[in-house]
């Protein structure tokens, strides 16, 4: 990735190919590197053309959910009676996901580029790109970036603004986002309707994380044939893929990968393994709310949507959390479920309760006043906390949970009968 | 206006002194341009306060409130939302650690033992006796990779460790 160390001969640089080069960040050091080709080229363009070379590109949304990029936008109104928006989700709050932070700090102009490409395919007017307030640099970054494009008179009539977040995880979930540039609470709103229909100021909007849109433009100039070649494994996920990694291995950092990668190599090669002595335990590859894998799975997971779904977790944001066999899973989960309880808006009983007793009961567990009954009653909660609320904020505290009791269920019996030390004071 | 301008509104006896005159007012006029209601401008306007006063009173609430065509309880329900507006006074170096799960395995919480010993904050939230600095712990702030990230004020400063926390809190005194 070239930042904070030098790329890995298996990684494949496309979007992380200027990161660590201060240059890259100005407006003339991008044009000088080929940047605003793809928006020139796309100016050229018919609007449902831009969204059919995104299609045919294979690319999928980079936020976490994988839903593909072109079919999103041709969800958009065609014939256009009123103003439309983009939204840019540079929420990144994900936990071990860290990628459109360095998006952000190292390329702006490949953010504001796709933004831009992307309006036009939309056909909107307005884009706000939702920045949460804790990113600091990269909304100091991002705000030098978008004052010399709009000097130079870039974008034309597009206005592109940025908006600060305040501190809420919450805010990422789309729905919520649009709310909290509304002034409003970031609640997730009931859908149906959907964002093409009904979404920020109540009019028709998409919204698209950060990666997402920075692949546009390499898209639009090489060609989606080109993109679509990127594939080491099911033809279904395209293109490369930023890997957040971090937790106990010996490089975390930033790598770009080819869909298919194993994520083995991943752990072993580009991040250079554990820490001496230490083997690898476990590992949650796709951000936070989803399901831990054992060694073996690892192991075996290669890094696309159908190959994580197929070891039974999903790729989610891809932030890659790694855990050697020094690490306390109970500890970790039961801060995880904390994460949650602490995010949680607190709209669905289901969630706001939830959230709060599997945490409480997982503390309960580590100051060695367990019972035999707890990890029935945490199954039987994450039950009750998957597919029955507003957004799936819930459902993602339940993944960790669930699939910790599966796969290391001696864990927490150990903390329960007493053959473990209490960590925690009840 | 600087930090120190707070107990005016503080006591609740003096006069109110409003946030939004001269340039911050016209800050205020150049962000309403970005959205097609006032209330949409309502986090910027509160960052705005924020960056003027160092907390977010009710006052100012009221007078963003008035400004934005919006109640002053619709304000605060928005404030007590976002977990970054202070409804309260904190030090003037506010520090900001994280210790969810990916830093934490990283020994995040021995960062937080370090920085409150350094800093005499003592008790997380609490601030130090010389009204220098508070330090909370926060969630995940999207920089895992580099644990633990830690906000002083602005300042993002990445992998931090407990060692290393001493020298860097000299550098703020
Ligand atoms: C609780 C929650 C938090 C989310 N946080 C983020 C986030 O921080 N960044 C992001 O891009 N997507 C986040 N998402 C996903 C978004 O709702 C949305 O699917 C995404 O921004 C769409 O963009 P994409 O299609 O380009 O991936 C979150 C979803 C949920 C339910
Ligand atoms: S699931 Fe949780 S976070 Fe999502 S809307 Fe319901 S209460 Fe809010
Ligand atoms: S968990 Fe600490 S920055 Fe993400």
């Amino acid at each position: 990735m070239g930042y904070p160390h030098k790329p890995h001969p298996k990684e494949t640089a496309v979007l992380s190919r200027y990161f660590g080069d201060p240059d890259a960040r100005t407006y003339k050091g991008w044009v000088k590197r080929g940047g605003y080709e793809a928006w020139k080229q796309a100016q050229t363009m018919a609007p449902a053309a831009i969204t059919e070379a995104v299609k045919e590109s294979g690319l999928r949304g980079r936020g976490g959910a994988g839903f593909p990029t072109g079919l999103k936008w041709s969800f958009m109104p065609k014939e256009k009676k009123k103003p439309h928006y983009l939204c840019v989700n540079a929420d990144e709050s994900e936990p071990g996901t860290f990628k459109d932070r360095e998006i952000m700090r190292w390329t702006p102009h490949a953010l504001l580029e796709g933004t831009a490409i992307a309006m036009r395919a939309i056909q909107a007017e307005v884009g706000y790109i939702y920045i949460r307030g804790e990113f600091t640099e990269p909304y100091a970054i991002m705000e030098q970036a978008l004052a010399e494009a709009s000097a130079a008179a870039v974008f034309g009539d597009l206005k592109i603004h940025l908006h600060r977040g305040a501190g809420a995880y919450i805010c990422g979930e789309e729905t919520a986002l649009m709310n909290s540039i509304e002034g409003k609470r970031g609640n997730p709103r009931i859908k149906p309707p959907f964002p093409a229909a009904v979404g920020v100021f109540g009019l028709p909007t998409t919204i698209n994380n950060v990666e997402t849109l920075a692949a546009v433009p390499p898209i639009l100039t090489n060609g989606p044939a080109w993109y679509k070649k990127l594939s080491l494994s099911n033809p279904k996920s395209t293109g490369t893929k930023l890997f957040s990694v971090c937790g106990q291995v010996q490089k975390p950092g930033n790598y770009e990968v080819t869909m298919g990668f194993p994520l083995k190599d991943l752990l072993y090669e580009l991040c250079g393994g554990m820490q001496p002595g230490r083997t690898l335990k476990a590992c949650i590859p796709g951000g936070s709310s989803v399901p831990i894998l054992n060694r073996d799975e690892t192991e075996s997971c290669l890094l696309d949507y159908e190959g994580a779904v197929e070891q039974g977790t999903m790729l989610g944001s891809g932030g890659v959390i790694v855990f050697d066999d020094s690490a306390d899973l109970v500890y970790q989960i039961m801060r995880l479920a904390r994460f949650y309880a602490h995010e949680s808006c607190a709209q669905c009983t289901q969630c706001r309760e939830g959230t709060a007793w599997t945490t409480k009961i997982l503390e309960r567990i580590l100051a060695g006043q367990g019972k035999t009954s707890d990890l029935d009653l945490l199954l039987d909660l994450a039950e009750n906390m998957t597919g029955k609320t507003i957004c799936v904020l819930s459902d993602s505290c339940a993944a960790p949970v669930v699939s910790g009791i599966k796969k290391f269920r001696s864990e927490f019996e150990d903390y329960i009968a007493g053959r473990r030390r209490p960590v925690m004071v009840a | 206006m600087s930090v120190s301008a707070r107990p005016a509104h503080e006591t609740g006896m003096e006069e109110y002194q409003p946030v939004f005159t001269g340039k911050v007012l016209a800050e205020l006029q150049a962000i309403l341009a970005r959205y097609p209601t006032k209330q949409g401008a309502l986090l910027p306007a509160l960052w705005l306060v924020q960056q003027q006063r160092g907390w977010i009173s009710d006052r100012d609430m009221t007078e963003v409130a008035a400004l934005l065509g919006l109640t002053p309880a619709y304000v605060k329900g928005v404030v007590t939302f976002y977990t970054m507006y202070h409804q309260h006074p904190v030090g003037t170096h506010f520090v900001q650690v994280c210790t969810t799960s990916p830093c934490n395995i990283c020994g995040a919480e021995d960062v937080v033992k370090a920085l409150l010993e350094a800093t005499g904050a003592k008790e997380l939230g609490a601030t130090s006796p010389d009204g220098k600095w508070t330090v909370i712990e926060v969630e995940c702030l999207g920089a895992c990779g580099f644990a633990t990230p830690v906000l002083i004020n602005d300042d993002f400063i990445e992998s931090v460790r407990p060692e290393k926390v001493a020298e860097l809190v000299r550098k703020y005194q």
